[in-house]
């Protein structure tokens, strides 16, 4: 598999958030926003059950400290009272009234603020299991001309990191932001109760916060995006570099590759510390900004009690009132930050839930049974993109229990007409019926079932070798399985690996080798019987015991069908009933064997360079 | 993790600097409860604004201290463990570029490039924690004791209650959701599996029209990890709730004790906020050890990973007196026998022959009969185990590897193109090659005619992987890089497989002509592409079975003639 995905820098980095990584802007963020906003719709009563809860505990937690402040003071009274009067007493069941109301204030909160992001858990989860089900249910209904056009990591990322990226802020965030506005809210109405003067000294230091913490989202976004672009360098680098060792070290470039490297490595350094530091130096400046806070509330509490304008307990709760001032106006910051990417992963993910599906089966559709094999192609026009002209006006008439041999240099579109077949792609013009049908009057499942299809590509899935064997016919007996083992000419290794039709074929099929690989992929054919039979011949890369019998089950498999060969092999192009020559994604000729060399055209040609090609 | 830090040795003024800073920003942190007691004890209750005055002015000179001394830490940390990234990163390239395939092999390319990217990124994350809060968290915890039970030993029991709960809570939590951590990580990885299953088996799916079934099969995957992710984050969801219910119950707790130490007058009532304050602190630092724990084990793993690489040597040396190459092109093996690294049966055995120059060599055999091994052995990126292989009569281990390479071009099977543009990549073949050169390249490669007209042309970005450009055109610009170079010798590696017989045919008809002054070796698994070579080595189960010419073979070598006749028509044999 090519598609190794590239390692993702921002996965690396951390949390990301304005101090820790980088911010994407979606493109559209309302309306991304709204739409993902309609997934929590069904979850409307428990949402509105977790924000009232998570306001309640806010609430609660923003209360306990006035009321604990009442108990120091209690405690300050009797101090004071037995300097006066050494027997005074200090109120203690009135503490522990006061304690016991802050305690149960707590442990309300607590559990509160647990039920609610035990809900959340649950909402964002089931959230997150719908979208990727829909993503996938979407791309079942793709056209292949997605999947040509996007890279299969693209994808990937989207169903797993863009959604993960989703998942973490329904699950955190959501509740975070309104907590800390209801946090901001409450504690400047606490801070005002307890002293409107207090207040205006707690929020006059506002501005310098909300000044630094722009400062350093505005400089460390700078160097972490500047990071991520060396990171990616880097890791491109390395990645080149070692995947093509053997072609640096045959060309002797390894010091002119260690060179590059160091100054990429140089780059990533220059911008990765500078990032760490700034975003480092948050922590240290917010607390200036809240320790600034606390040594004026001190200040100022102290002189305004010992001028009785204001109880000691007061001034210890409006210290723990500024305290949680600062901190969820830095959340709120982070939060905002996280909501953008989430909004801009989730219109990616939007993205393909957008894309256009392939056209629904009519609903007169035909299944077909009995096929014979008669397919027609009657004046077809196709084309990938409008630009370039590929098929134009194409006729062509194969009879059942015929071979098509399609050839041509490399590149040069075989792949189409299959394409066209199975209605991978649509046709554009014309049409092609299979035994007089039109095949868009089809059901789509029931026309590919009427094709075999051996590929160059040989397809396995992760499980066992019987289950792959049986992919196309899911209620296949043993029998069966062994039988077009048997035929494929593939029994006789299945059963010297270990664990023989039980052996699981690993991610990357490494386990067994190509030419295998291709056997049971012909296995996979056979055992469908289908009635006509789509086949690439090219085994490039197979030994050439194994090459017999691929060669072998191949003709095994061709005998008494339809088939639609894309052929390497003289021996099959020779004795084709039709000959389609290929040439830059066009049709440039077909015919018999014999009249395309009576031709003396692009056919004759290409035959004679493989005798040509043997003497040079 | 240990052993690596000795690379950290050279930053040694910086990381005492770094420490001696978050020491000094512990220190203050821990000054300043005291100071806010201060205000309340001498200040307050006597009514001495005067007093409030001066200590509130300390408070904020002592916060200044501490966050510079924050930052200078933070300066030098971030430095240090970035430096060390650094470090490491090219340390680690460099050892990797001078190892063997020997080495390659052990490890496996994608665990080195892993080792060489995110296991060091892991590495100096947590370097740059560890400065940070290392050093704080004792200081902080250690003298936040001291302090509180200065103040006030009976209040400070409550820690002996709390921290105990605090630990078991972490404890218990990071007991039950670790194993639930790796289980969600496999059950992400098979949700992955199965939906690139369906990318890269798109057509196949379809053609079975087996959506369906698919479907089934990611939702039953997608079920699982759902499940999974909800426990965990149920867990979870109990982690910061718990952690404030035991932070604010310790309040509530010293203030009951407070009260009553105060009712007994033992106590002073700004202790009890001091005493707060400190505990608050403690506790908070045992949470930050808390987390590290959590990242240690991973950021471990990834040292290790990252030293045996570092730890692992290159088996293939450079003699200390090379001798120098006559650069004709003659190459000779001696019975040369080779086992790969815990090999039982030899991948080459007893391989003998010879090849001068303007002689083409083709090398035929099925898949696994060591082709390629044998080329790897003559470009040195294994030693042979046995025999020599000598160009120009002298033994390749007596020259230095670029001096060999030097005279040898190497177009491998699978094409290895680099991002960058076409140009850059033919030059890698010849650095100082004009325009001409290589648009002569690339016309004997058969590349111009897709290369013209791209719309620029030899300046045309080649992305990495050269996923913009086709399996066939890659092979072709990999031949031109090839052959761009005036070499003395000239090896092919399976690389026509990929064209098709024409141009596979154009590509070598034009070889011949501008290679017929050096000795040109030709791999293959088509008869068509080696039967007119000078020689042909047929090679089976990693031994020459024949040698000779096509007509002489056809005679003589059994394997040959199957091979053939399993690829060529009667018409083509005769």
């Amino acid at each position: 598999m090519n598609d190794r995905e590239k390692i993702s820098p921002k996965k690396q980095m951390g949390p990301s958030g304005p101090f820790r990584g980088v911010v994407e802007k979606p493109k559209n963020f309302r309306k991304s926003f709204m739409r993902l906003m309609k997934y929590l719709k069904p979850y409307t009563i428990p949402l509105i059950l977790v924000f009232s809860l998570a306001i309640t505990g806010t609430i609660f937690s923003i209360i306990a400290p006035k009321v604990l402040g009442k108990a120091t003071t209690k405690i300050f009274q009797g101090y004071l009272a037995k300097k006066f009067f050494p027997n005074a007493k200090v109120d203690l069941s009135g503490i522990m009234n006061i304690l016991i109301k802050v305690g149960v204030l707590y442990g309300f909160y607590a559990l509160f603020m647990y039920i609610q992001q035990y809900i959340m858990a649950g909402i964002s989860q089931k959230v997150v299991k719908k979208l990727r089900t829909d993503v996938m249910e979407k791309l079942t209904r793709l056209p292949l001309k997605f999947y040509d056009s996007k890279t299969h990591g693209e994808i990937l990322s989207r169903v797993t990191n863009d959604v993960d990226l989703i998942s973490n802020t329904l699950n955190q965030s959501l509740t975070q932001f309104i907590t800390s506005i209801i946090s901001i809210v409450g504690v400047t109405i606490m801070m005002l109760t307890i002293s409107p003067l207090l207040t205006v000294v707690t929020i006059s230091i506002l501005p310098l916060s909300i000044f630094i913490i722009t400062l350093i989202v505005k400089k460390s976004q700078k160097y972490f995006k500047l990071q991520q672009k060396s990171l990616g360098t880097v890791n491109g680098h390395v990645e080149e570099m070692f995947g093509g060792l053997v072609v640096v070290k045959a060309f002797n470039r390894e010091e002119k590759s260690i060179k590059e490297f160091e100054e990429y490595n140089n780059e990533l350094y220059n911008a990765a510390w500078k990032a760490q530091f700034i975003s480092g130096s948050t922590m240290p400046l917010m607390r200036f900004v809240s320790n600034l806070g606390y040594v004026i509330v001190a200040v100022a509490g102290g002189i305004m009690v010992t001028k009785k304008a204001i109880e000691l307990g007061d001034v210890q709760a409006f210290i723990q009132y500024s305290n949680q001032f600062t901190q969820p106006i830095s959340q709120i910051a982070n939060i905002m930050n996280m909501i953008q990417s989430t909004v801009a992963a989730a219109e990616r993910v939007f993205e393909i839930l957008d894309e256009e599906e392939e056209l629904p089966d009519p609903v007169d559709a035909i299944e077909l049974s009995n096929v014979d094999g008669n397919v027609k192609f009657e004046r077809v026009y196709f084309s990938y993109r409008p630009d370039k002209k590929l098929i134009e006006d194409l006729t062509i008439e194969v009879k059942s229990g015929q071979t098509v041999a399609i050839v041509g240099p490399t590149g040069a579109g075989k792949t189409t007409l299959v394409n066209l077949l199975m209605r991978f792609y649509e046709i554009q013009g014309g049409k092609i019926t299979i035994d007089g049908i039109d095949i868009r009057k089809i059901k789509r499942d029931n026309l590919r079932r009427t094709f075999g299809m051996v590929l160059q590509d040989t397809w396995l899935f992760n499980g066992t070798v019987r289950e792959n064997i049986a992919y196309g016919k899911e209620d296949a007996t043993e029998d069966e399985i062994i039988a077009a083992a048997k035929k494929a000419h593939a029994h006789h290794f299945i059963m010297a690996l270990p664990g023989g039709y039980d052996a699981v074929i690993n991610e990357e099929a490494s386990n067994i080798s190509q030419g295998e690989k291709q056997l049971i992929t012909i296995a996979r054919a056979f055992i469908v019987d289908p009635d006509i039979l789509i086949l690439d011949e090219a085994t490039s890369n197979v030994d050439t015991l194994t090459e017999k019998y691929i060669q072998k089950a191949m003709r095994n498999l061709m005998h008494s069908r339809t088939n639609f060969v894309i052929a390497h092999r003289l021996s099959t192009i020779i004795d084709a009933d039709m000959i389609l020559v290929m040439n830059e994604g066009r049709i440039i000729e077909k015919g018999t064997h014999k009249e395309l060399m009576e031709k003396n055209g692009f056919y004759a040609e290409l035959y004679r360079s493989q005798f040509l090609g043997a003497y040079v | 993790m240990i052993k690596l830090f000795k690379y950290l040795k050279k930053y040694s003024f910086f990381i005492v600097l770094a420490i001696t800073f978050v020491t000094i920003q512990g220190i203050l942190n821990l000054y300043l409860p005291n100071l806010m007691a201060d205000i309340v004890n001498k200040g307050v209750t006597r009514g001495d604004v005067d007093y409030i005055w001066n200590v509130g002015g300390k408070m904020l000179l002592i916060t200044l201290l501490n966050i510079s001394s924050a930052i200078v830490a933070t300066f030098f940390a971030a430095k240090v463990s970035m430096l060390f990234g650094k470090d490491l990163r090219s340390m680690v390239f460099k050892r990797v570029m001078n190892f063997s395939l020997n080495e390659i092999d052990k490890f496996g390319t994608s665990t080195l490039i892993t080792r060489n990217t995110n296991d060091i990124t892991q590495v100096q994350t947590v370097v740059f924690m560890l400065l940070r809060l290392v050093a704080l968290a004792p200081i902080m915890s250690i003298g936040g004791t001291i302090m509180a039970v200065s103040k006030s030993p009976k209040l400070s029991m409550v820690l002996l209650v709390s921290l105990p709960i605090m630990f078991v809570a972490i404890y218990f939590i990071a007991k039950y959701t670790m194993p639930l951590f790796r289980s969600m990580q496999k059950k992400i990885d098979k949700l992955n599996r199965i939906l690139r299953e369906n990318l890269t088996g798109v057509r196949v799916i379809r053609a079975f029209a087996k959506t369906e079934y698919e479907k089934k099969r990611f939702e039953g995957a997608n079920d699982d990890l759902t499940q999974t992710t909800l426990k965990v984050n149920r867990i979870f969801a109990l982690v910061f709730p718990m952690i404030m219910l035991i932070m604010n119950f310790t309040t509530i707790f010293l203030i009951w004790i407070g009260a009553v130490q105060v009712d007994k007058g033992a106590l002073q009532v700004g202790d009890i906020m001091a005493v707060m304050q400190y505990i608050l602190q403690i506790m908070f630092s045992f949470i930050m050890i808390s987390i590290i724990f959590i990242f240690l084990p991973r950021a471990s793993a990834s040292a290790e990973r990252i030293r045996e690489v570092l730890g692992m040597e290159s088996e293939i040396k450079d003699p200390d007196k090379p001798a120098e190459l006559k650069k004709k092109g003659e190459i000779e093996f001696k019975n040369v026998t080779f086992f790969y690294q815990g090999a039982k049966e030899p991948a080459l055995e007893n391989i003998s022959f010879k090849a001068n120059p303007g002689e083409f060599i083709g090398i035929i055999g099925s898949a696994g009969s060591g082709k390629s091994t044998l080329i790897n052995l003559l470009l040195r990126f294994y030693d042979v185990t046995n025999g020599e292989i000598l160009i120009d009569g002298i033994n390749i281990k007596q020259v230095s590897q670029k001096e060999l390479r030097e005279m040898i071009s190497l177009v491998p099977s699978r094409p290895i193109i680099f991002s960058g543009t076409i140009e850059e990549n033919i030059r890698i073949g010849k650095e100082d090659a004009t325009e001409e050169e290589i648009i002569e390249a690339l016309k004997i490669a058969q590349a111009w005619e897709f290369v013209s007209k791209l719309p620029e042309g030899i300046k045309t970005k080649v992305s990495q992987g050269g996923t913009n450009l086709s399996g066939g055109q890659k092979q072709r610009l990999a031949i031109a890089r090839g052959i761009i170079g005036k070499k003395n010798i000239y090896i092919f590696d399976d690389c026509f497989s990929a064209l098709d017989f024409k141009t596979d045919s154009r590509v070598r008809m034009a070889l011949r002509e501008k290679l017929k002054d050096s000795t040109v070796i030709i791999v293959s698994l088509r008869v068509a592409t080696i039967m007119n070579s000078d020689k042909i080595l047929v090679l089976d189960n990693g031994r020459i079975v024949g040698i000779g010419t096509h007509k002489e073979l056809m005679r003589t070598s059994k394997v040959y003639k199957e091979i053939v006749s399993s690829q060529l028509s009667e018409e083509e044999i005769a």
